[in-house]
């Protein structure tokens, strides 16, 4: 490591400056939350928001990397009521970032929620909680609670004649919620399953009504454009990546944890030097740079120098930064096992709407299981890039095409792609290929 | 101006063009792309798309190319837009085919060979058609239990299920019963019933036809046959006056499966399950088998000798008055004409009535300006003055759902009681039972400009303002509401609505073929073709001689039987003591009458005291044609021969009239028809050549609706000249404008011409009671009944896949009454009017008013055993028992 690798601490400053309370509204107060909120209600210019938040370059935390100021754009101005919806449903293996916002600084997103809601013009938004968090869930209620005794949301906020209900549902456990159509859906009481697009959220969303959704850390950062300038805010980063984000690094590292990192690190610096390395000075055998739904890199100098970011990893390696998650296996890693705990995965999670992904994702499933479990069969590798065509015709590329309704369909098959390029004669030594039996 | 002239002036054609494997064809802008292929020879396979519901992209099995999008988006749910290019037979598309085709299989067990879906099951066909060779699946497949009932009717196979959704959006979209939906995730995703819920649906049976694998199958039809030995006619359903299109299927002279036809003008490919399964009736082992006289077999010359000789020594010694015929709603067309024939035109009685004195006098039914089905699509509002369509006219209940919810028009309702589309109504005017004549009254008033009137109910203003600036007509669906009450109030609120400009009526008369009885005269001053007996000179050159004066309705019927002057009752497939609201008059007259001629398939409490029993013909054992309560004349068609020596009502009708010394030289069912055209001025331009080309029939006036010919083949036809040398021409946009139909005798026609003038119909002089209520003393809840669904007749009782399904007679009162009675739901009470008292279990429902019950009339314990026919309303006592 040449030069000293660290965190630019601007989502995550409050929560990591003051672990015990940085959840308390006495805390916030006093740490200046909620001044930016006042400032926008006496400003009371959306216009300002809007330029500011674009000047900033922020693209959606979600995995999508939508620009945010480009999507209020989008918004429809056809009289009916807008909705804000924010993505809450972190439920991927592996990515926990937003966990820590949720927990650690509630304030923080119910104020960004208020100057969001202020941009669109929402009066009621919606936090479509993971309902596994379960403190995150306490937390973020008592916070909206905490604000609303204190006029930060509720009717005529402030004397400034706008109003925001806020509201917190919890998910019942189906991954596929985080799907923002899906999460609609399930917020509007039915099952959970993607709809049909076009039209967009944003055209006809919760209720039919235009919806801008919205994930946790995006929401969080809006605040902080708005304090630091969007023009300041942009010079983080690097490229179309601008600012930081928030990384949830797991797996065989030496300090897993959350992460707030400005983009243009390297892959390197992330593993080695952010993450402190391999633990018990392992090898590093392949790591997984955007979650469980991508395509995974190995210990290559190609894959390590990598920057991170979002375009640049893209073009160059064809896989993606997604939810923000890093996972790092080491040498002693199968990686048939890690393909197959991962389809497990979205076989069980598919919502079972689509052909290709409920069949196919489970189909994956059993073949890797063999072949993880001493059962593999000479042509398995080839079935399964087989079937996953049938998912995501172009296997090997990113970003890739589906069949699918939804991106969960494809997610199963970058797995696929990835043992297919990488571990593939390791793959065939593991189901007999090349051996007398 | 024809009407698709107007629509033609209104709509300017604005289509785009698509191109669709190099072929550019127009399309309506917005139509999905997979129907436009469709409808322009290309055919896209597909599970889950069906043209009557909403699109979903499920099963990925359409999957196209479109230039300048990326991927394979599902033609499914893809809008056409100008200019589009779309490619189906791309390597990528037969790729995708493959693919999709290859999952489907994964899971399904493959267990085609003892599978009832077997030779007709689209997953088989589009496999064999588009699909992978082989299967590369070595794993285990997916087990569940194998078929579970989800009703009483329909059982589920979820191993066999693709989970396209087809079942759970019908249940949801279409029939309004939300009852099945998925389960679980991934490729464990099963649909299933909510747990102690069944699929308890009117509508069930549908789901099993569109499933497009054998997940779905019904009791009545499972392992009965193989598709490959079903022999099929297309026919029209005639369990309730809504005619739905439907294909009867038969293997060795049994029928065993009835299917929706999808109609545009009538069903939509939909049927009730009453229809779908009613048919079990025919085959059953009740069914009368051979004629009988005072209750022993004899031959059919013997029978109808004594039949004959008894209505001819009735007439000599007493009148033909001393003669009434009663019922005639379940045969065809033809059949009640054969029957008017012999009464009115042999005999010369015109106490006439094929209503049980549950329906509207003919005169309204037939002299208001009418509406089509389809009408209510776009009208402007649709008024509920009717039954419960859910109960009496299932299929017609969906229509207006349809028309409510996906097409924004608003519902006002009229009735006194909730029923199966009180959720969709939008505007509940609520009146008090027996008081719907003066809520008409008002809503009229208001429509006609005093809605400012400060005074005015917000309700009606709400409705005036939702009916203002709305195109269409107002389309009244009249019906008796409320069979505790004499039909008084119902004719008062349908002449006050007659009186806007802008109305039509579609009428929801339930039974079989009421409306085809009443248009062929079986009612007392009509004759047949819309005339009343004024106007009798056409039929007189055929007949004869026809009465001179109006006679009597059921109800009076009834009442002369019990008085003495009535002597000679015919029941023409009636029960009079089962189906006349008020039991004990009815059970009164038949046991004072001196003779009873039943012409019926099963023995019931009125036929049991039949002095000759004629065993006649009944739904696919005969042909002909019906009309349905929009008045549209479609043919039903034999698919087996008659059980026992059943025959024909028509050809019965003739040998009585034979014996009575009047030959119909009738020798055909279609000859039949003819001749019913030929004396009837509303079926001028039709003839049995007609009604047997047209694909979704036509509606009387047949004169009229010439324009709205379509043919067997789809393409449009046209009436020439005056329609009776009518030939099928294909026509693309052209459309013969109504003056051109003007009748004109045509000397080259095959049917000889008629002699009358431009045609008088009769048109309804909106002569109307003012209903005076008397009040319900304090202790006294009054009293709304209709029909239900599954009711006690033989079409339910003798189908052993309905019979099972009647409901448990229960008084539904209102929470407040409950508590006033102090006892709970489902607690057996003693209710009791003039006419009778029994002990029934009362239930509390929300939307009933405080002192307002509802009972169904029933075999047993049903209203009907407590209404009195001469009295406005029926008032009973609800006591509790100790």
């Amino acid at each position: 490591m040449s030069k000293e690798v660290r965190e630019t601490r601007i989502v995550s400053r409050r929560v990591r400056e003051f672990p015990d309370d940085s959840h308390t509204m006495s805390r916030v107060l006093a740490d200046g939350g909620y001044e930016m909120w006042k400032e926008v209600l006496r400003r009371a210019d959306t216009q300002w928001i809007h330029d500011e938040v674009k000047a900033s370059g922020l693209r959606g935390r979600g995995g999508a990397n939508f620009p945010t100021a480009i999507k209020w754009e989008s918004l429809p101005d056809n009289g009916l009521p807008r909705h804000l919806v924010i993505n809450a449903d972190e439920g991927e293996p592996s990515t926990f970032k937003d966990r820590l916002l949720l927990e650690g600084d509630p304030h923080a997103l119910v104020e960004g929620v208020c100057i969001e809601a202020f941009r669109i013009g929402s009066h009621r938004a919606f936090i479509y909680m993971r309902g596994e968090f379960a403190l995150g869930a306490d937390r973020v209620t008592q916070a909206i609670v905490e604000a609303r005794a204190n006029g930060f949301v509720g009717s005529n906020i402030l004397g400034s004649g706008f109003d925001l209900e806020i509201v917190v549902h919890r998910g019942a456990g189906a991954y596929i919620c985080g799907e923002e159509s899906a999460l609609i859906e399930s917020l509007e009481g039915k099952r959970g399953m993607p709809r049909i697009k076009p039209p967009l959220p944003i055209h006809v969303g919760l209720y039919s009504q235009p919806t801008v959704v919205n994930n946790v850390e995006t929401v969080c950062t809006i605040t902080h454009i708005l304090k630091m300038g969007g023009a300041e805010y942009a010079k983080l980063g690097v490229n179309r990546s601008t600012g930081t984000r928030l990384a949830a690094i797991s797996g065989h590292v030496k300090k897993p944890g959350v992460y707030e990192l400005e983009f243009g690190m390297t892959l390197r610096e992330i593993i080695f030097g952010i993450a402190g390395g391999i633990r018990d000075d392992k090898q590093l055998k392949f790591f997984l740079p955007g979650g469980a739904s991508f395509q995974w890199l190995t210990s290559s100098d190609e894959h390590l120098d990598q920057v991170y970011d979002i375009d640049d990893i893209s073009a160059k390696l064809g896989t993606t930064l997604g939810s923000g998650a890093i996972m790092v296996y080491d040498e002693d890693t199968d990686p048939l096992l890690v393909a197959w705990r991962l389809a497990k995965f979205y076989a069980h999670e598919s919502c079972g709407k689509c052909t290709p992904c409920r069949e196919g994702s489970g189909w994956l499933e059993k073949i890797l299981y063999r072949m993880s479990h001493g059962e593999g069969r000479p042509n398995d590798m080839d079935a399964l890039l087989d079937i996953s065509a049938g998912i995501s015709p172009d296997v090997l590329k990113a970003p890739f095409t589906q069949t699918t309704i939804c991106p969960l369909g494809p997610s199963p098959v970058s797995a696929v792609a990835s043992l297919q390029k990488w571990f593939r004669p390791e793959v065939e030594a593991a189901c007999g290929v090349g051996v007398l039996t | 101006m024809t009407a698709t002239e107007v629509e033609r002036d209104e709509e300017p054609k604005v289509t785009v063009s698509v191109t669709i494997d190099g072929t550019t064809v127009e399309a309506k802008p917005g139509e999905l792309l997979i129907k436009v292929a469709q409808e322009n020879g290309v055919y896209i396979p597909r599970f889950c798309w069906h043209e009557r519901m909403k699109p979903v992209g499920m099963c990925r099995m359409c999957l196209v190319e479109v230039d300048g999008i990326r991927g394979l988006p599902p033609a499914c749910t893809m809008p056409v837009a100008d200019g589009m290019v779309c490619h189906t037979e791309t390597p990528a598309v037969k790729q995708a085919q493959d693919d999709v085709l290859e999952f489907l299989l994964v899971n399904h067990p493959l267990d085609c060979p003892v599978c009832d879906r077997g030779g007709e099951c689209p997953l088989q066909d589009t496999t064999l058609a588009f699909g992978p060779g082989e299967s590369r699946f070595v794993e285990e497949k997916r087990h569940f239990e194998k078929p579970i009932p989800i009703s009483d009717v329909v059982l589920l196979d979820r191993e066999r299920c693709i989970q396209c959704a087809r079942c759970t959006r019908f249940a949801d979209e279409i029939a309004g019963d939300p009852l099945i939906s998925f389960v679980d995730r991934g490729d464990r995703t099963q649909v299933l019933n909510h747990p102690d819920h069944p699929f308890a649906s009117y509508f069930s049976g549908n789901v099993v036809q569109i499933c497009p694998v054998g997940a779905l199958t019904a009791k009545p039809y499972r392992f009965r046959a193989r598709p490959w030995d079903l022999a099929t006619v297309e026919t029209s359903c005639s369990q309730c006056a809504m005619h739905c299109r439907g294909a009867l299927q038969s293997s060795s002279n049994r029928m065993v499966r009835l299917l929706a036809v999808d109609s545009d003008a009538v069903n939509h490919g939909w049927l009730c399950d009453k229809g779908r399964y009613g048919f079990e009736y025919v085959h059953s082992d009740e069914r009368v088998r051979e004629p009988e006289v005072d209750g022993v077999a004899v031959s059919w010359p013997q029978a109808l000798d004594v039949a004959s000789e008894a209505l001819r020594s009735a007439r000599d010694l007493h009148g033909a008055e001393s003669i009434a015929f009663l019922g005639g709603a379940r045969g065809t067309n033809e059949d009640a004409y054969a029957w008017v024939r012999l009464a009115k035109g042999v005999l010369g009685t015109d106490n006439v009535d094929s209503q049980l004195g549950d329906g509207l006098p003919a005169e309204l039914v037939l002299g208001v300006e009418r509406a089509s089905i389809s009408d209510c699509d776009s009208a402007a509002a649709i008024v509920l003055l009717a039954p419960d369509l859910k109960e009496a006219l299932p299929v017609l209940h969906l229509r207006v759902r349809r028309a409510a919810i996906e097409l924004n028009v608003p519902l006002i309702d009229l009735s006194s009681v909730p029923h199966g589309l009180s959720r969709n109504v939008t505007h509940a005017l609520a009146p008090k039972p027996g008081e719907q004549g003066k809520r008409a009254e008002q809503l009229v008033a208001a429509l006609q400009g005093d809605a400012q009137n400060d005074n005015v109910d917000p309700v009606l203003r709400a409705a005036v303002e939702a009916i203002s600036g709305r195109d269409g007509d107002i389309v009244v669906i009249l019906g008796r509401a409320n069979l505790a009450e004499r039909a008084d109030a119902t004719i008062q609120a349908a002449a006050a609505l007659a009186g806007l400009a802008n109305v039509k009526f579609l009428s929801a008369l339930r039974r079989g073929n009421v409306h085809g009885a009443l248009e062929a005269g079986l009612a007392p001053g009509i004759l047949p073709g819309r005339v009343t007996i004024e106007h009798r000179d056409a039929v007189e050159q055929v007949w004869g001689a026809v009465p001179e004066t109006p006679g009597l309705d059921a109800e009076g019927i009834l009442r002369a039987a019990v008085a003495g002057s009535v002597k000679t009752l015919v029941l023409l497939g009636a029960d009079p003591v089962g189906d006349f609201p008020d039991r004990a008059l009815a059970l009164a007259a038949i046991n004072a009458v001196g003779t009873v001629i039943a012409v019926d398939g099963f023995r019931n409490n009125s036929t049991a005291r039949a002095n000759v029993l004629l065993p006649a013909t009944m739904f696919g054992e005969k042909s002909g044609t019906v009309t349905n309560l929009e008045g549209r004349i479609q043919r039903v068609n034999q698919k087996v021969s008659p059980d026992g020596t059943a025959m024909d009502d028509w050809r019965i009708a003739g040998e009585i009239a034979f014996r009575l010394g009047d030959d119909f030289d009738l020798e055909s069912v279609d000859e039949v028809t003819d001749e019913l055209v030929r004396v009837s001025p509303a079926l001028r331009g039709g003839s049995s050549k007609l009604f047997g080309t047209a694909r979704d029939g036509i509606r009387i006036p047949v004169y009229e609706h010439a324009h709205e010919l379509v043919l067997r083949d789809g393409a449009k036809g046209v009436l020439e000249g005056d329609g009776v040398s009518w030939e099928p021409i294909k026509v693309q946009a052209e459309v013969s404008p109504q003056a051109e139909v003007s009748p004109q005798v045509d000397a080259s026609a095959d049917v000889p011409p008629t002699s009358l003038d431009v045609p008088v119909l009769l048109t309804w002089n909106r002569n109307a009671p003012n209903v005076q209520l008397p009040g319900a003393d304090a202790y006294s809840v009054r009293l709304v009944s209709g029909a239900a669904l599954y009711d006690h007749g033989n079409a339910v009782n003798a189908s052993p896949s309905l019979a099972g399904l009647r409901a448990v007679p229960k008084l539904l009162v209102s929470a407040a009454d409950l508590q006033r009675l102090g006892v709970t739901n489902g607690t057996e009470v003693h209710v009791a009017s003039a006419k009778g008292a029994f002990n029934v279990a009362v239930h509390a429902v929300r939307g009933i008013a405080q002192g307002v019950a509802q009972l169904a009339m029933g075999d047993e314990h049903g209203a009907n055993e407590l209404i009195d026919a001469a009295s406005l309303a029926t008032d009973v006592r609800v006591e509790t028992i100790r």
